[in-house]
């Protein structure tokens, strides 16, 4: 019997109905009085000398407020990075300046080189055209293992070389590691590349900067995930404004997926313009823009070794990457390759011995940073396809491989220093095994050919490493920043409730998610409590939202604030009962005193609270309102396993999902449509990256997909019913809610399943082939066929 | 985009004189002219919309019994009017695009414009249309004359696109994943004066007529007949979406679809 409200109902987002009505409220719906607009004059090349701005002729233009270069911001500070790695010999990575307005140089295409705020859009379009640029032009480096050669063109003159960091993890398992390989009984080798993708929310960024002269505060509203986060980099790093004098406000922000989470640059710009224009200054980006100005994600190049013994346990893996940092490190570009990928490597198996490489290189191209799964689903497409492939080599079944050398024991240290607290492998493939109807597939393929078509079925399991994370962990690993969240909660004299929160919500349905665990916890009606979020001003210092962390971090974080609210709360009611504290029992929204029928409903509470004339003012405060930040002692990890069937056409090498079917492990689970959703949003832009998606650059470092007409995102056409299951739970064991999240699983888990179904389905019509990369398009299909 | 004046006439003659005027530029549909006037990379003085001609409008057959277009029709008024009369066109409109594409692009503009990817030169070419315009009236083999490029003369407009209606026909298409233009299609007619085959998305020339299927399709009009015979992919269009030889292989895959599609 499903229930109608609290943990584990599937209640309504109660935020869809202002966004389907047209009533959100996002950033650019913000136009404050005197606004200004800004237009960015870009580089349109990759990599040049900026020998001048000239800005002369612009400055006389109809409209034109005030234009900015690269020297109005010689005294403020560059962006700032958010993660230093240090490498495999223990030195940091070579860390490059990154300014707001290109100085010196420019480094790709899309690089902000002046700035023309003015009166209207179109006045400022105008007048950057005016502007004139002298640009040396300078050869570009695109290609990764190209700029790490000696003599490749140098992005930063000022770094020894385009190696950010070479990074070895765990270093001191090398020499074991590699002894391993020479006593494997059969090794397994596969290169391959993780395509880089354009996140593509369907918002793009917008930044307005407001500035009070009366007081000397600075506003500015952002698209961000993390609003917290954009004040304290911006504040302490680029513009030095304290914090009491910044407020940043992040309001409805439609889709982030990661590269909301970064601190850009016109976020600051528009800050700082503000001020200097006295005026406020709004920015929104073209859809064009975003292309060019938006982090990117993934682009890894990687070879990967899996050795196993005569009885095919896994006995050691090797992994060679190259990580594609773009130009500049954006906030946490370095963090991904390595603490979110490298400590993935183990996914779901028991291999003792491990040792990841991963090379991150500048290139001139935008920069790359977190994009939906973050380093876990390259880890987890390396690593799938590998067993794959191994069980190919090996003529096994590549279900039976995964179960022998599944992990069966929990907790378990990885040889890639996480521990992984719960689990169960078996469960979710066996879950995943009748929920993908193996037995019918013959058959079903056996249609297919009758078409004139082939068909595959490819499987993968995933791990990741989610609820991000603990602080004191993620500072040894060079986290510039705590990963902590915050909640406080505030009763009201009548009884509602106010949560306010440090995580964001930009498409999650925290509104209603994070008011049924309140609403279980105190037991009355959802529609009593009110969440926010966004807003520095509203909510004690938080992380924000990335990492699936909103549920097992920010979640917690309520849950400790509002077992505050209910422990004084009892001490309140046991006044009142004229009954011992240890006596009061919350239960439905009233305490009554164990044992009899004297009870006092919780709005009697609350209002006393506040209206304390029968009150034990001697013991306790007035008022009901709580805060707790909370700081998680480990990962979350959540796993699974999903299935992709295939249809292939021979003849175009175009590619159709038939089927597929996922079996997650979330822990426990608050609202089950909305982890529904979730899965079903992570899966279209797993299959996104698989089948379509591919941010593509020349040799010059022009983007080739720089529009929806050569970038291909998934559309509802291309994509199956999907066959989704959580029934399997292992809860968490070390946050209070026993949650794992489950915003990323769809993307990290998809890719593989996909390819591997390609690739069976290309074998099935006799041709062997051994690795596509994706995305896998017909182009790709009907080349590897006819190779 | 720029700053420009609008002009709205009603009659063909009205829109003729308006493009007369300095750095005019005629728009039907807009479907491509106005992307690229917001990404500023035209700058007319002068838009003349062709929106607003009736004359221009509607699908009807003539005394020939060839299926007549206005110029200013949309794709939606062709794939609802045209399916009586000629399926194979109404269905080739029917699939352009969008329903926001199709209820604003037009056959005179999607024509006028001669993408080299998409649909409507296929149906023409393949279909031996004639390309009407305010002077004169102009054979398909004569007006697609390379990628973007026409025999129209400057302020020249499509009032008119006249089909004979072939015995049986067919457009078979493949979807470049991003655009949805087709990343090649054939349009396949069969007449009584014989086969054509016209292909668009493939080259770098634009829609042109394969000429040795349709003499091996007129001797033998079945997809079987078309085997083992190839493109030179010397011309063909090479993206991130295919190469030549991708897509010279597809000209023959599609031609095949349709071929089997009619037989």
């Amino acid at each position: 019997m499903p229930k109608d409200g609290g943990i584990g109902a599937s209640s309504k987002r109660r935020e869809d109905v202002r966004f389907l009505t047209g009533n959100g409220k996002y950033t650019d719906d913000i136009n404050l009085r005197g606004q200004a607009y800004v237009h960015f004059l870009r580089s349109d090349i990759a990599h040049g000398i900026l020998k001048s701005v000239d800005t002369s002729a612009a400055e006389g233009m109809p409209g034109v407020v005030k234009i900015f270069t690269g020297a109005d911001f010689e005294a403020v500070g560059g962006m700032p990075c958010g993660w230093q790695v240090t490498d495999k010999h223990g030195q940091p990575m070579q860390e490059p300046g990154h300014p707001v307005l290109a100085r010196g140089k420019v480094r790709h295409v899309g690089e902000p080189i002046a700035a023309v705020v003015a009166e209207t859009l179109a006045e400022a379009r105008d007048a950057a055209e005016a502007i004139v640029l002298d640009i040396e032009h300078l050869p570009a480096v695109v290609d990764m293992k190209e700029a790490v050669k000696d003599g490749a063109p140098k992005v930063h003159d000022d770094l020894t070389s385009n190696l950010c960091y070479d990074w070895g993890f765990v270093e001191e398992n090398k020499g074991a590691v590699d002894e391993a390989f020479k006593n494997a009984a059969h090794v397994t080798t596969l290169e391959l590349t993780n395509n880089r993708l354009v996140a593509n929310p369907m918002e793009p960024r917008v930044a307005v900067g407001d500035y009070d002269r009366s007081g000397g505060d600075h506003t500015l509203y952002t698209t961000s995930q993390n609003p917290h986060v954009i004040r304290l980099l911006m504040g302490a790093f680029v513009l030095g404004i304290p914090e009491h004098k910044l407020r940043v406000v992040a309001p409805d922000v439609g889709g982030g997926f990661g590269t909301k989470i970064f601190h850009y640059q016109e976020e600051a710009f528009c800050t700082f313009a503000a001020k200097a224009c006295n005026r406020p200054v709004k920015w929104t980006s073209t859809r064009s823009e975003a292309f060019i100005s938006d982090a990117h994600g993934r682009d890894h190049v990687t070879k990967i070794e899996l050795a196993l013994d005569a009885d095919n346990n896994f006995t050691a893996l090797r992994t060679d990457t190259y990580a594609n940092m773009g130009a500049y490190l954006s906030t946490f570009a370095p963090s991904v390759p390595t603490w979110l990928h490298g400590t993935l490597m183990a996914g779901n198996y028991k291999t003792p011995l491990i040792y990841v490489n991963v090379k991150a290189v500048f290139t001139n191209t935008v920069p790359v940073d977190a994009y939906r799964g973050a380093g876990r689903p390259e880890a987890t497409y390396q690593l799938e396809r590998l067993i794959d492939m191994a069980a190919h080599e090996l003529g096994v079944d590549p279900i039976a491989l995964r179960r022998q050398n599944f992990i069966t024991e929990f907790p378990y240290a990885t040889p890639v220093a996480v521990e992984y607290d719960t689990g169960d492998y078996i469960a979710t493939m066996d879950k995943l095994e009748e929920m993908a109807d193996i037995a019918g597939f013959a058959a079903r393929r056996k249609a297919s050919e009758a078409k004139g078509k082939l068909r595959g079925f490819g499987v993968n399991c995933y791990i990741e490493a989610c609820g991000i994370a603990p602080s004191n962990l993620v500072g040894q690993l060079g986290a510039r920043a705590g990963l902590y969240e915050s909640a406080t909660v505030r009763v009201n004299a009548t009884g509602g409730l106010v949560v306010m929160t440090g995580s964001h919500s930009h498409g999650q349905g925290h509104e209603t998610s994070f008011a049924q665990v309140v609403a279980e916890m105190i037991g009355i009606d959802e529609n009593m409590i009110e969440i926010v979020h966004g807003d520095t001003a509203r909510t004690p210092m938080g992380m924000g939202t990335y990492g699936s962390r909103s549920i097992a971090v920010g979640g917690s974080a309520m849950v400790r604030a509002t077992e505050k609210i209910i422990a004084k709360a009892k001490k309140i009611a046991s006044h009142l009962l004229e009954a011992s504290e240890g006596d009061i029992e919350l239960k439905d929204g009233a305490f009554s005193v164990a044992g009899t029928d004297k009870s006092v409903a919780w709005g009697e509470v609350t209002l006393a609270a506040y209206v304390p004339h029968n009150y034990p003012l001697e013991d306790i405060e007035p008022g009901l309102e709580e805060t707790a930040f909370y700081d998680p002692s480990n990962f979350t990890y959540p796993s699974g396993a999903y299935a992709c069937e295939v249809e292939l056409d021979p003849e175009t090498g175009q590619v159709t999902i038939e089927r597929f079917s996922a079996a997650d492990d979330f822990g426990n689970i608050i609202n089950p449509m909305i982890v529904t959703g979730q899965v079903h949003g992570g899966l279209a832009q797993g299959i996104g990256q698989a089948l379509l998606e591919n941010c593509a650059y020349d040799s010059d470092g022009q983007l080739l997909s720089a529009s929806y007409m050569d970038y291909a995102m998934p559309r509802a056409v291309d994509l199956p019913f999907y066959d989704v299951d959580h029934s399997c739970q292992t809860p968490c064991t070390h946050n209070p809610l026993g949650v794992k999240g489950c915003g990323e699983a769809g993307a990290i888990g998809s890719p593989p399943a996909v390819v591997n179904a390609v690739i069976d389905a290309m074998r099935s019509g006799g041709k062997d082939v051994k690795h596509i990369d994706m995305p896998v398009s017909p182009s790709r299909v009907w080349a590897a066929m006819n190779g | 985009m720029y700053n420009f004046d609008v002009e709205r006439p009603s009659t063909i003659a009205d829109a003729v004189k308006a493009l007369g005027r300095e750095e005019a530029q005629p728009m039907s549909g807009g479907q491509t002219l106005i992307p690229t006037l917001k990404a500023r990379l035209a700058a007319p003085s002068v838009l003349v919309s062709l929106g607003g001609i009736d004359e221009m409008k509607g699908v009807c057959l003539d005394d020939a019994g060839r299926l007549c277009i206005g110029g200013a029709t949309t794709h939606a008024t062709v794939a609802a009017e045209a399916a009586a009369h000629y399926p194979a066109l109404a269905s080739l409109a029917a699939r352009i695009g969008d329903p926001a594409v199709r209820n604003r692009g037009t056959i005179g503009g999607s024509l006028a414009n001669n993408d080299p990817s998409a649909c409507y030169p296929a149906g023409a070419l393949g279909s031996g249309a004639t390309i009407v315009t305010n002077t004169r009236e102009i054979a398909a083999d004569d007006y697609f004359q390379g990628m973007f490029d026409t025999a129209l003369e400057e302020g020249e407009i499509v009032t008119e696109v006249k089909f004979p209606i072939p015995t049986a026909a067919h457009y078979e298409k493949i979807l470049q994943p991003a655009s949805r233009f087709p990343l090649v299609a054939a349009f396949v007619a069969r007449t009584a004066d014989g086969v054509r085959v016209a292909i668009t998305g493939a080259s770098n020339n634009g829609v042109f007529r394969w000429s040795e299927a349709e003499a091996a399709l007129g001797a033998n009009f079945a997809a079987d007949a078309l085997a083992g015979m190839s493109l030179d992919d010397t011309d063909m269009i090479s993206d991130l979406h295919g190469t030549g030889a991708y897509r010279a292989h597809l000209c023959a895959v599609m031609t095949k679809r349709a071929v089997a599609a009619i037989a």
